[in-house]
């Protein structure tokens, strides 16, 4: 295995700038993924069929704390990245875990925020509406789910194993992972509360 | 036994029982044959574990022409019913289940494969890599894709085949219109194989952006390189859609939501939009690369450079932009207005700009060469006049007002097999036809293989040419049967004897390739063709390693001026090469995904909950793995080299 010291650890090695990019592609796949739900939950969104509407549902505070969370988490892993760059292993070790805690406290949030829903009466059963508000809320809730055990797995490897170029690539390309789930939460926050609490 | 019963066949007759006893003694025959030649351990080490992309490129054609027999079976028994009047050989319910399977598995199961097949062995070899940029993640890719056709083709024996069509518009492919399990299957069965398209997809693109030989710039690219490229960005692109629709299809069927159904809220044409928003891309992602295997074809047997290389690039471009423009032309009768339907008239119209400038490409490197009418250029050659009529018929299907009069009539079914069969079809038997010798070491006979080609063209026009005049005189698609004042009848009739030639042409292919086996000569070298780019360059069989040594490029076609020009392609001396180990995860993780997908398709809820953890765990234990490859030693390259180059 070539390795090019010029580059950032996560870049050092052919390989691992073939996983970089690769991973570029599959967010783009992600985009479309996304996107489509977006698509149709504009579609859907006056489809209520008598049940709740977006106005009548959506609380600001719950919103406002996820929105708070997953901001702030996206935040620490930008400084989990840079202090792995700097090869400060522990650092970066605990702005991971701040990461994925924050991480949590964004799905404690989004369940108890679900189980509202219930409550009022918005299954996933009761109208178009509700099942595109569920599936896209869900999919992106997944992803940071499945993100979770991601980030802990890595941080795993990173203690037994230390700063590789390997375990670098993976923490680097789940930072990538983890901006895009962002990105996506500033559309819901935007698009599917705010306007729908207008 | 209540829990059985979900497995019975809602319809069965006589045919669905002898397939069950067929595929039992198939599958009780391969046991049985591989244990009495003792070739399990063989199996698992050399394909079920290989990340090669040589091997994964074999395993998903021999995928694509097993389901190619059965989507033919389909479309003959199809043909053999509309064949006369007011026949009784399938019932309707029979021949809904048969048409549905037959446009799933020829379109997904066959074609995609096909080209898939084409693109893992061809393309590292055209850029001169060393395997694809994820091989362990290719391997998962093909059992996905082979686990997916797996549980689609087991519908016909258990539970019930689909009977929606290949579309599945709701509301026919809801719950109260499709109660079977059919349509389950549907939804998940393509799920799965469309999870290992779209990493197809994402593997290819970094391969070809990233691992091409020195020198080879983008625009020094084989076309077929470039064909790939454009699919695999359309792939990227479209699948998801796909992904997206066929969970909400199965999450209004099992779980009870209103994305597709006709009440509460829900909005029917939204699946109609959302499929062909990934249908459209999909039959590009088709002939794109078909259009790739016919450049380099047509190049090789005219002797002559591919004309307007820059226009062939530029073109696959603009029809990839235009393909996610056009999806709302297969549905112009279903009331979106005039200004909607003109919009998309006008794009789908415009397609046929970048494709005439194609046809003209191919037109003119034919100009003044040198040609040699081999079976892939007889296929090519057939290709431009049928695909042109297809291609000016469907500029007819884009003009919406016109549209009225054909749509859902069998002028649609002419035009679309019409550009399906000579276009991609044509093309894969084509490649077929030009790449065997590189893949297996001899060549298929040529003069079976002409008569395959010109049985396949006269019996695809007999075959589908009369459609186009029954359906401009409205006999509709998917109708099981008509009465005999129609008129249909002797059109049909003439139909169903181009299917029947057309099937003598398959059955061609199986002979050509028991027969070139059996007497081919296996001293043909490593360039029989006489052909230009790299892949041909490297010895044949093709060493694990691809090439000894990177090559080093300066033109668009490195190897025909390497052997005209003397460029010297393969500078240095041979170093240690990095290779990928094999590994048995993406099969495991294919079965698991089988088992996923057989529990949800029946509503079998704990072992799909311990089917899900299972990947998840496959997951994680990859990403504890520590996997470095292997070295393949200086002295071992050697001593292949000189074996090969003693061959040959």
């Amino acid at each position: 295995m070539k390795i090019d010291n010029s580059l950032p650890l996560e870049y050092s090695t052919e390989e691992n700038q073939l996983k970089v990019l690769g991973f570029w592609i599959f967010l783009g796949a992600e985009v479309m993924l996304f996107g489509t739900l977006f698509a149709t939950f504009f579609t859907l969104v006056h489809r209520t069929a008598g049940g709740p509407t977006g106005a009548e549902l959506f609380e600001i505070t719950p919103v406002l704390i996820e929105t708070f969370l997953l901001l702030a988490s996206s935040f620490t892993i930008g400084l989990g990245i840079h202090a792995m760059r700097l090869g400060r292993k522990n650092a970066m070790l605990a702005f991971f875990g701040i990461t994925l805690l924050l991480g949590l406290g964004f799905l404690g949030v989004e369940i108890f925020d679900f189980v509202q829903y219930v409550h009022e009466g918005a299954t996933i059963q009761t109208s178009g509406f509700t099942s595109i508000l569920f599936s896209t809320l869900g999919t992106h809730g997944a992803h940071v789910s499945v993100g979770f055990f991601w980030g802990l797995f890595i941080m795993l490897q990173v203690k037994k194993r230390g700063l590789t170029p390997q375990n670098a690539n993976k923490a680097f390309i789940f930072s990538l992972y983890w901006h895009f789930l962002d990105v996506v939460w500033i559309f819901i926050f935007s698009f599917i509360y705010l306007k729908g609490m207008m | 036994m209540d829990f059985f019963d979900r497995f019975a066949i809602p319809n069965p007759s006589p045919v669905i029982y002898a397939s069950m006893v067929a595929i039992g003694l198939t599958v009780l025959a391969i046991i049985a044959g591989l244990t009495h030649f003792k070739k399990w351990g063989y199996l698992w080490r050399e394909w079920l574990t290989t990340v090669d992309h040589k091997r994964i490129g074999v395993m998903y054609l021999i995928s694509a022409l097993l389901m190619l027999f059965r989507g033919g079976v389909d479309a003959v028994m199809l043909r053999a019913q509309l064949a006369t009047p007011d026949a009784k050989l399938l019932d309707a319910q029979h021949y809904n289940e048969i048409f549905s399977t037959h446009g799933v598995v020829m379109i997904l199961f066959m074609a995609m494969p096909f080209i898939i097949a084409l693109f893992n062995f061809v393309v590292p070899l055209q850029i001169g890599a060393r395997d694809v940029a994820f091989p362990r993640l290719n391997a998962l890719s093909f059992w996905l894709f082979f686990m997916g056709a797996m549980l689609f083709n087991i519908s016909f024996v258990l539970g019930g085949s689909p009977d929606a069509g290949w579309t599945s518009y709701f509301p026919l492919a809801g719950n109260q219109f499709s109660e079977s399990v059919g349509t389950n299957y549907y939804m998940i069965a393509i799920q799965i194989a469309g999870i290992g398209t779209l990493m197809t997809g994402v593997n290819f693109m970094t391969t070809i952006l990233k691992m091409r030989a020195p020198g080879m710039k983008l625009m020094k690219m084989p076309m077929f390189t470039w064909s790939a490229l454009v699919a695999n960005l359309i792939i990227v692109f479209a699948f998801p859609v796909l992904t997206v629709a066929l969970a909400m299809g199965t999450m209004d069927r099992l779980f009870g939501t209103h994305f597709f159904s006709t009440d509460a809220g829900g909005l029917d044409m939204l699946w109609a939009n959302l499929f062909w928003v990934w249908g459209h891309p999909e039959v590009y992602i088709l002939i794109l690369p078909a259009f790739g295997i016919y450049s380099e074809i047509i190049s090789t047997f005219a002797k002559r450079n591919l004309y307007g290389y820059k226009s062939m690039v530029w073109s696959m471009v603009v029809i990839a932009g235009y393909s996610f423009l056009v999806w709302a032309h297969h549905f112009f009768t279903m009331g979106q207005g005039a200004l909607t339907n003109s919009i998309f008239s006008i794009t789908t119209m415009a397609i046929a700009v970048p494709t005439g400038v194609k046809i003209f490409n191919w037109l003119f490197t034919l100009w003044r060469g040198k040609i040699q009418m081999t079976v892939p250029m007889l296929y090519s050659i057939l290709f431009i006049p049928l695909f042109t009529i297809g291609g000016v018929t469907g500029v007819m299907l884009a003009m919406s007002a016109a549209d009225y009069q054909y749509h859902n009539t069998m002028f649609l079914v002419a035009h679309f097999h019409n550009v399906i069969i000579p276009g991609v079809v044509f093309a894969m038997l084509a490649g077929l036809t030009y790449y065997w010798p590189k893949m297996f070491g001899f060549m298929l006979n040529e003069k079976i293989g002409k008569w395959t080609a010109w049985l396949l063209s006269i019996g695809f026009v007999l075959a589908f040419f009369p459609m186009y005049i029954t359906g401009l005189d409205g006999q509709a698609r998917r109708m099981y049967t008509y009465s005999a004042s129609t008129g249909f009848g002797p059109w049909n009739m003439a139909a169903f004897i181009g299917a029947l030639i057309m099937a003598v042409g398959f059955a061609l292919i199986v002979y050509n390739i028991y027969y070139s086996v059996r007497y081919a000569s296996r001293d043909i070298g490593s360039d029989p063709w006489d052909a230009r780019t790299l892949e041909w360059a490297t010895h044949t069989p093709v060493p694990e390693y691809n090439f000894a040594i990177t090559p080093q490029i300066d033109s668009i076609e490195p190897f025909w001026d390497a052997k005209k020009n003397g460029q010297e392609l393969f500078k240095g001396k041979f170093e240690k090469i990095h290779m990928p180990n094999s590994s048995g995860m993406p099969f495991i993780m294919g079965c698991i995904f089988f088992a996923w997908g057989f529990s949800f398709v029946f509503s079998i809820w704990i072992p799909l909950i311990i089917t899900t953890i299972g990947i998840f765990v496959c997951l994680a234990l990859r990403s504890f793995e520590v996997d470095h490859g292997h070295y393949i030693t200086v002295d071992e390259i050697e001593e292949t080299e000189t074996k090969l180059r003693g061959a040959n």
